[in-house]
């Protein structure tokens, strides 16, 4: 099975695919950030895959000097009861990716949660707020910059 | 006069959200104002601490906005900061009604990063305690739904039902909640014969009980008119949401975990998945109600068949020694050193393992750097994920049906909120 979703991904989107790889049965497939959208509706339309649930959509910051953050798409097929992880790398300037809402409405609050978390930016999201941290916060904790401890004060008392 | 949004200096980014939801509901006889009702974080029938904006009209529900975060402690940033060994109290403190089938998905995960095969018998206890932890979860959420909608005795019957699982785990694992009883590589401690006649008196007695709450709810008038057709989201839209669990199977679609991508020794036991079609309140609870009696099956298959052996894998680099043996071999001494102060060393890699816990798909994604903390965990909580439905859900509802939703929704905030 996971050749065959390789094969039609890298078929269909010859450059859209940049690598792959098969870690304990798991199928890992990095896109380009842009075509993200578009990969995403294939594999939600291709009779044969018909990936139509994002299970999980997280960030992750790997602290590197480039492609710093990544964005990682947990699909899974009911038809095929087979998972798939899409994963597309972001740049800490330009910390923006195009959403996926208008493919899975379920990604929603996951990509809430990623700019939450990381304060990667969701193009097109229809309703991008923090999930978690108060409206006001300034930081966002995940990312490994942001210290264990949290940052003093960085809430502040309520008003009198 | 002014309204109260506009004595705010700042109008809140919540408020802003709520002023943006479409709220293009026609009812027959609309009242002539629109008002915003906010309820909780501390509102009792929330199933603690939701906070749920909602714009009526008269007694209808045109939109709403769930906010979540009032219980986030932030366990994803700890993991980053804690060896595998040390994440898994945490885990507990996440769906803190089954902390069991947590403890499961987590130390299942690792497992599968780390390539490490457990013993059968181990593999055979931990599918008896997720089924514990699942029928004890359901016993809470049919009770408290029957609550929600006006019925108090389910609720004291369930619970006292619910205490003797509870007492199972006191004699397994020394604590009532907060278990921590799968270690990496195994359990903290062999399942006894004590537990075999508790668990068996238990079984005896759970088919009873869940007759006397079959008679009670199944054909109770009040009952039936408060859920039915109350909460409905169709099949589609409950695949495009992501929800799993009771929620998606009471909208028809058969995903089960154990029996779709299965993991422990489920292959080897019987069992059915419970669906339903009508994807209303009902519905949900009718699943959870039969699943509890699938579980109570798989237990008694579990226990027939629960063979002889270790509980533990033979990996010294990457188990836990017994503690005995600590205080009296020097290789375990070491051993145990060694894995408390730095940790197992994990290829590099990422991996993902779902399992199906009560409230739904609970998954661990770890991403691996080589060292003995992960360098990212991220919890997938099925109740975080399943209350995103719930705008969808309680649009059009009158006020009194949402608590009936939000208890069939059966959502646990430690888990939603990480």
């Amino acid at each position: 099975m996971n050749e065959l979703i390789l094969e039609k991904l890298k078929q269909r989107f010859p450059e859209s695919v940049e690598s792959s790889n098969e870690f304990r049965g798991d199928l890992t497939v990095q896109i380009k950030k842009n075509h993200i959208v578009k990969v995403g509706e294939f594999l939600k339309n291709d009779p044969d895959l018909q990936f139509d649930m994002v299970i999980d959509l997280l960030g992750v910051d790997m602290y590197r000097p480039e492609g710093r953050f990544e964005v990682v798409y947990n699909l899974y097929s009911i038809k095929n009861k087979k998972f798939l992880r899409l994963k597309v790398l972001v740049e800490e300037e330009e910390c923006i990716v195009p959403s996926v809402v208008s493919v899975w409405s379920g990604a929603n609050w996951h990509e809430r949660e990623t700019f939450d978390m990381f304060g990667i930016k969701f193009a097109g999201h229809p309703d991008l707020r923090r999930m978690y941290m108060p409206e006001e916060y300034q930081y966002h904790p995940l990312r490994k910059d942001f210290p264990l401890m949290g940052i003093p004060d960085s809430l502040p008392l309520p008003r009198k | 006069m002014p309204t109260v949004v506009a004595e705010h200096p700042k109008k809140s980014q919540i408020l802003a959200a709520l002023e943006d939801v479409d709220t293009s509901f026609t009812d027959v006889d609309p009242l002539e104002n629109t008002m915003v009702l906010n309820m909780g974080p501390q509102h009792p029938a929330t199933h603690g601490v939701l906070r749920v904006l909602i714009k009526l009209d008269g007694e209808t529900v045109l939109g709403s906005v769930p906010e979540l975060g009032y219980l986030h402690r932030g366990y994803e940033k700890i993991a980053e900061n804690a060896t595998y060994h040390e994440f898994i109290p945490h885990t507990d403190r996440l769906d803190y009604l089954a902390p069991l089938s947590n403890n499961v998905g987590y130390v299942l995960a690792v497992e599968k990063l780390l390539g490490i095969e457990i013993p059968k018998r181990a593999e055979y206890i931990r599918v008896l305690i997720s089924e514990m932890a699942r029928v004890a979860s359901h016993l809470v959420a049919v009770g408290s739904m029957a609550m929600d909608v006006g019925a108090l005795t389910v609720l004291l019957w369930t619970f006292r039902e619910r205490e003797k699982l509870l007492d199972i785990y006191d004699v397994l694992c020394g604590a009532r909640f907060t278990t921590s009883y799968t270690r990496i590589g195994g359990l903290l401690q062999d399942w006894t014969d004590t537990c075999t006649a508790m668990l068996t008196k238990f079984l005896d007695e759970f088919d009873q009980d869940m007759k006397e709450v079959q008679q009670l709810l199944f054909t109770n008038r009040i009952f039936i008119e408060r859920c039915e057709n109350v909460g409905y989201i169709s099949r589609q839209q409950c695949i495009d949401m992501g929800m799993t669990g009771p929620i998606l199977r009471a909208s028809g679609v058969p995903r089960d975990l154990r029996r779709d991508n299965p993991y422990l020794v489920y292959n080897d036991l019987d069992f059915d998945v419970i669906t339903a079609q009508e994807s209303d309140a009902l519905a949900r609870f009718h699943v959870r109600f039969s699943e509890a009696m699938e579980s109570a099956k798989i237990l008694r298959q579990a226990m027939q068949k629960l063979p002889a052996g270790p509980i533990c894998a033979n990996e010294t680099k990457k188990v836990l020694p017994r503690k005995d043996r600590v205080y009296t071999k020097m290789e375990e001494l070491i051993h145990d050193f060694m894995l408390i102060n730095m940790g197992i060393d994990p290829p590099v890699g990422e991996v993902y393992q779902g399992i199906e816990s009560s409230k739904g798909e609970f998954g661990i994604y770890i991403v691996s750097d080589g060292t003995g903390q992960p360098w990212r965990l991220k919890i997938r909580s099925p109740s975080m994920v399943n209350l995103s439905a719930l705008p969808v859900m309680i649009k059009g509802a009158m006020v009194s049906d949402i608590v009936a939703i939000i208890g069939s929704i059966d959502p646990v905030m430690g888990e939603a909120d990480k």
